[in-house]
């Protein structure tokens, strides 16, 4: 087994580049399915019963929708590759440039939020491991175990009305809406991390426990190797596998998460774009949104995977 | 079900969060009967309040009383998120099972999809629906169940897979039974259970779900109102009056936490271990006599106590003169590993070891100060452990392994230690050492990894190395030259062992003296010369009796001994061997001591 490694591990990233683009293909496929999939004619609808017949029939010889459809999916593929998505319904803007301004802003609140919530979880739950190993410390287990099992519980977007109730509207430290500077970031990074933060520090912490109980701790143990070395060198690696596993998936989690939590804040994003996209029925901005949500959530999972690979130097025996 | 309820654990998260879903399941089926008339009254006169005492969180846009309309409002909340979990968790299974019946390609292709979808956060699936199926209750718990749909499906999955691979759904293929029928009698019933207690889990994710997407305006529209619905009306005047947001904040809070405790109590109840109960005082034990200044290891009175008064180590006493090497063998779970950890330091919590006398290398484990312990123990003291699977750190290189016990304890820098650690990886005849440092565990062989675990022994000066059954893991052939290199060790280092082992054969061959355990205790301790026909005991002899030889007779069973080794709880005040031993009589109620039997011979039995 020892021989085959090579080839093992790269026919586990030729498997993996295959799902991911088999995946894209899909995502595609679906939004591009899904303004189709509405019920009764959607330019009807976004325009509403009132409209006159032949501007329906121009909107929809616009959009291509009176074309048989493979020449649709078609088109809307090429016109994809070559970065137009349609145009909205409603300001006639290109959805392109709805998006390319959004964007940013988005990803960076969940990367910041992402990053705060790891930074702040791994060293928390490590310690609490520790600190409860083999069930001492009671007090500890039962206070770290309600609490994060409390703050796992309640959802981002309570968070953040709680935030901006106490913190904005009440004390008025920070800005309760919109981005105008730095303090404006603060409140939607914070209500947006509160939750992945206990339910990674929780992971954290059973990882650490199941680690401190491995023979090589126990070896580690008997070389009495100081405490710093010993949790940093040889349990916390050990630990990061299923952390940033879990940690990517909350990644993706943290850019839908950031829906609700832009909308309470009217953070100038995509969470804000989609929810108002949907509501208003303007079907071409919300199949770009979801579009780009969709891919995002592909590509951090491949990253992810690429990170573990480069981390973890057992992962290529790991099934795809 | 009854099984289920009766092992609920009893912690107090468990407890509130049991309360909490209850309280709401109460809410629901009084609400609407006592307050719902409450919740509809419309009164001009008092539009858009704050708080008041007649409406503690205050009116709405119509005047209607807002706490009325949050106590009402938990029945449909509940309603949907269980209409919204049972059509995900149906869905889910129906996914989940269809790999097993379909034939292989449709099955990929299904499994492919479902793992695709798990990957994808549960709101942004819920959306895609809720834009086909439209705005309102419908379009949001249908998305909420297509969100949580692929978390059930990989669940029954994995469930079903691990099934599938039983032995009697393995009998009932043979038969010739279909695998739809397979599927529905074995394997269905034998995962109902964990899909149940994982609905609970799911009931809460779509509560919130559902909570969240009306709170963004895209589920429950007007006159119909949920906990979320009530929040996007009370968020709109959070600048006025926030109090509004508060009474369907707490509600959609509460629920969360609620079914989230119980949901995370219910998962772990098919794990349940036993908790350990008050740890007892152990006794102090008696005077010791004169410390034996020329020992590398001297034991006198070790006990391992556990919480319960279960005591695995009783007053084991064991000495091990420089260059010695002492085989410490028994029956699984006479406490030879544990005296092993106690010696080295490493007894797991709870635990609790207590010795008239504890000394390593001359000096006294108990008093000496943490930091020369710690060095003492790390560079006098080797340990080597049954796996060797097991016992190096998958994440770090082996040479970096080894190298930090120089680091650590002898202050050497990273190329000195380096360069050590190749020269033991070298001195354990690991080939192209150079290359083995720069490799992972898991690049190397069995033996080869209990080799570098024993040039990780050698980083140090041992005096005394301790190797807990290190060859019972590794194949015959390995075994052999893992126990050569343990004794070409010794001999070339000084170095004393305790060799752990229940193999009596193989203690016979590699050591020097020979300690036999019993129940806890050393029953008996002789040279190894006198081990084939001077054993005294009559569990040694035993023991030996049972080694088959070239002269044994293959045609008839191997000789065993009859009865069972009493487990640390059972052990009376008599001798623990008595119910075995074939020599027992009245006397061996009373606990014959470990005394002088001749030369460096002692043993614990009235009838030697």
């Amino acid at each position: 087994m020892t021989f085959s490694r090579r080839g093992g591990r790269g026919s586990f990233w030729r498997r993996r580049l295959v799902r991911f683009v088999v995946s894209l293909i899909a995502l595609l496929l679906a939004s591009f399915a899904m303004i189709h999939l509405i019920p009764g004619d959607p330019v009807r609808a976004s325009l509403g019963p009132a409209a006159p017949a032949e501007l329906v029939a121009a909107r929809r010889a616009a959009l291509g929708l009176d074309q048989p459809l493979p020449v649709q999916f078609a088109h809307y593929t090429r016109d994809l590759l070559s970065g137009n998505m349609g145009t909205s319904f409603l300001s006639g803007e290109p959805v392109t440039g709805v998006i390319a301004a959004r964007l940013p802003n988005t990803l960076t609140l969940a990367v910041l939020a992402a990053l705060l919530a790891l930074a702040v979880a791994v060293p928390l739950g490590m310690w609490a491991g520790v600190r409860t190993e083999n069930g001492r410390h009671r007090g500890t287990d039962v206070t770290f175990g309600s609490v994060t099992g409390t703050a796992v519980a309640v959802p981002e977007f309570l968070y953040s009305i709680a935030l901006v109730s106490v913190f904005a509207i009440g004390l008025g430290w920070f800005p309760p809406a919109g981005r105008t500077g730095l303090t404006s970031w603060v409140l939607p990074i914070l209500a947006l991390a509160i939750g992945p933060t206990a339910m990674i520090a929780r992971l954290s912490r059973v990882e650490t426990q199941r680690e401190l109980g491995t023979e090589y701790v126990r070896l580690a143990r008997a070389k009495r190797l100081p405490a710093p070395r010993l949790y940093l060198r040889h349990v916390l690696p050990n630990t990061l596998t299923a952390t940033l596993t879990v940690g990517g998936l909350l990644l993706t989690a943290l850019i839908a998460g950031s829906v609700l939590v832009e909308y309470v804040f009217a953070w100038p994003g995509l969470g804000l774009k989609i929810v108002e996209s949907i509501t208003q029925k303007d079907y071409p901005v919300a199949q770009g949104v979801i579009l780009v949500y969709g891919t995002i959530v592909l590509v951090v999972n491949l990253l992810v995977d690429v990170l573990l690979g480069w981390l973890d130097p057992t992962s290529d025996i790991r099934e795809a | 079900m009854g099984r289920l309820i009766r092992r609920l654990p009893s912690s107090p998260a468990a407890v509130a969060g049991a309360v909490l879903v209850t309280l709401m399941v109460i809410l629901a089926i009084i609400g609407p009967p006592i307050w719902g008339a409450a919740a509809e009254r419309i009164d001009p006169a008092a539009i858009l309040q704050g708080s008041s005492a007649a409406h503690p969180l205050g009116t709405d846009n119509l005047g209607r009383d807002l706490l009325a309309r949050v106590l009402v409002a938990g029945r449909y909340s509940l309603t949907l998120a269980l209409l919204a979990a049972l059509i995900g968790a149906g869905a889910g299974i129906v996914l989940g099972a269809l790999p097993s019946v379909l034939p292989r390609r449709a099955a990929r292709l299904v499994t492919g999809t479902v793992n695709a979808l798990v990957a994808f956060p549960g709101l942004l699936l819920a959306m895609f629906t809720a834009v086909i199926a439209g705005l309102g209750a419908k379009g949001a718990v249908l998305g909420i169940g297509a969100a949580i749909a692929p978390g059930f499906a990989r669940l029954t999955q994995t469930m079903a897979a691990s099934i599938a691979g039983a032995d009697y759904v393995a009998a009932a293929r043979m038969l010739g039974v279909s695998r739809a029928r397979i599927l529905v009698r074995h394997v269905l019933p034998n995962i109902a259970e964990p899909l149940i207690l994982n609905l609970t889990q799911a009931l809460g994710g779509a509560l919130l779900g559902l909570a969240g997407m009306s709170f963004l305006g895209l589920g429950v529209q007007p006159p119909a109102f949920d906990w979320g619905r009530l929040l996007f009306d009370g968020f709109a005047r959070i600048y006025v009056t926030p109090e509004v947001a508060l009474g369907p904040a707490l509600a959609v809070a509460l629920a969360g936490i609620g079914f989230n405790l119980l949901g995370d109590a219910l998962a772990k109840v098919a794990s349940r271990t036993a908790v350990p109960g008050k740890l007892s005082v152990p006794v102090v034990p008696p005077e010791q006599g004169e410390p034996d200044p020329g020992a590398v290891l001297e034991v006198k009175d070790l006990s391992v106590t556990f919480p319960g008064g279960v005591q695995p180590v009783r007053e084991l006493s064991l000495t091990v003169a420089p260059g010695e090497i002492v085989g410490l063998v028994g029956e699984s779970g006479s406490g030879k590993s544990l005296t092993a950890a106690a010696v080295g330091g490493l007894v797991p919590y709870p635990g609790a070891v207590t010795s008239g006398r504890l000394r390593l290398c001359g000096a006294d484990l108990g008093e000496l100060p943490e930091a020369e312990r710690r060095k003492l123990l790390g560079t006098s003291l080797a340990m080597v452990f049954q796996d060797p699977m097991a016992s190096l750190n998958p994440a770090l290189k082996v040479g970096g392994q080894l190298a930090e016990v120089s680091i650590v304890h002898q202050g050497a820098s990273r190329a000195d230690a380096r360069r050590r650690a190749v020269d033991r990886l070298g001195h354990v005849h690991l080939p192209e050492p150079e290359k083995q440092a720069r490799r992972h565990p898991h690049q190397l062989s069995g033996g080869m990894r209990q080799r570098a675990v024993i040039a990780m022994g050698l980083m140090g000066t041992p005096k005394l190395i301790i190797a807990d059954e290190p060859t019972t893991a590794l194949d015959v052939t390995v075994q052999r030259q893992i126990l050569r290199l343990l004794r070409e060790v010794t001999e070339e280092t000084g170095s004393a062992a305790l060799f752990i082992s229940h193999d009596i054969a193989v203690v016979g061959e590699l050591c020097d003296r020979v300690a036999v355990m019993y129940a806890g205790r050393v029953v008996e301790e002789l040279p190894v010369e006198q081990l084939a026909t001077g054993a005294a005991h009559p569990y040694t002899r035993a023991l030996v009796a049972s080694l088959p030889d070239m002269d044994t007779d293959r045609s008839g069973p191997l000789a065993s001994i009859p009865g069972r080794q009493p487990s640390p709880g059972q052990v009376g005040a008599g001798c623990a061997f008595t119910d075995r031993c074939p020599l027992a009589t009245a006397r061996c109620a009373e606990r014959p001591p470990l005394v002088t039997y001749g030369k460096a011979h002692r043993v614990a039995c009235w009838e030697a």
